[in-house]
């Protein structure tokens, strides 16, 4: 069946803290290199039907009034190639 | 003067701030997540704790409750609403106040009684204290940052809307030590400290927190802002 993904990330001039502990524990962990580590969310929406343009709509409104808060986050939309 | 207080699954402080209103000398309503009648109350309480377990981001599932969509659109017509902590977050959520309340910048989870500044007092629910004065409030999360663009921040400082602000530390990486703001008309209000937990000298660190209730009802009666 069709899916959407839906990628939500605070936008770059919003501390992420959690991202920040993330990359302290990746020095712990004697991993090195990395200037910065963001952390986001990812909703997998796995449709009933093709995603036509009304669906694609009707989830681009949940991305940006549910799944996103416009005010810290953005997002990116995206139909997955069907297996 | 009937004061609602709405009960969302995870709400926790709603008991707490239902006795604050009826020793502020209210008539607390409990209102319903799930229901969108208001009972008819003159001014409405978003209390603290999780709704939604806090799933998706603090207040954002809250937000789209039966209930809210009533208090958003009453509170367009000048319903007095007071949204504390998780309140707060709800406000901001559905756009009734600006900005966005982000994970603590130092991660854990703050629980401590809080020293504020009072600066904005001609709100419905400020209005018994004096500009400048300092309180004592318990102040208690996880996701207390309050977060703007600067030009919001501008405004909001610009146009007197900061309601109150962190004193002797930061609890949570605040913007500009923010602790509470105001819409304009001073109907609205969202604080992330807890005035619902200082309204005893047995329970509280002071009973500084009953301000906010004996406000609105001074508002509602004529004698407030």
């Amino acid at each position: 069946m069709p899916r959407v993904v839906v990628d939500v990330m605070l936008k770059p001039e919003i501390l992420d803290p959690q991202g920040r502990a993330v990359m302290g524990a990746f020095a712990r962990l004697d991993v090195h290199g990395v200037a910065d580590v963001r952390q986001g969310k990812r909703f997998e929406i796995t449709l009933e039907g093709e995603p036509t343009d009304e669906v694609l709509a009707g989830l681009h409104r949940m991305a940006e009034e549910l799944l996103s808060n416009p005010v810290i986050e953005s997002y990116t939309l995206r139909v997955e190639d069907a297996q | 003067m009937k004061i609602g207080v709405v009960t969302f699954p995870g709400s926790l402080d709603d008991r707490d701030a239902a006795r604050a209103v009826g020793l502020a000398g209210g008539d607390a309503v409990s209102l319903w997540h799930g229901d969108d009648d208001l009972k008819g109350v003159d001014a409405v309480v978003l209390p603290g704790g999780f709704s939604y377990g806090d799933y998706l981001r603090c207040g954002a599932i809250a937000r789209f409750a039966p209930v809210m969509r009533t208090i958003v659109e009453r509170a367009g017509q000048g319903l007095p609403v007071l949204g504390i902590c998780n309140g707060f977050q709800i406000l901001c959520e559905a756009h009734l106040l600006p900005g966005a309340l982000t994970r603590n910048d130092h991660l854990h989870f703050v629980c401590r009684d809080q020293r504020l500044r009072m600066e904005r007092v001609d709100t419905d629910w400020t209005n018994s204290f004096a500009v400048g004065e300092e309180i004592v409030i318990p102040l208690k999360n996880g996701e207390g940052g309050y977060v703007a663009d600067d030009a919001t921040l501008d405004r909001l400082e610009g146009d007197g809307l900061v309601v109150a602000r962190y004193l002797d530390v930061n609890p949570n990486g605040s913007r500009r030590d923010i602790a509470g703001i105001s819409n304009p008309s001073g109907t609205i209000v969202g604080l992330m400290p807890h005035p619902e937990h200082a309204v005893e000298s047995l329970t509280g660190p002071s009973t500084d927190g009953l301000g906010f209730f004996s406000s609105t009802i001074r508002s509602l009666v004529g004698i407030g802002s």
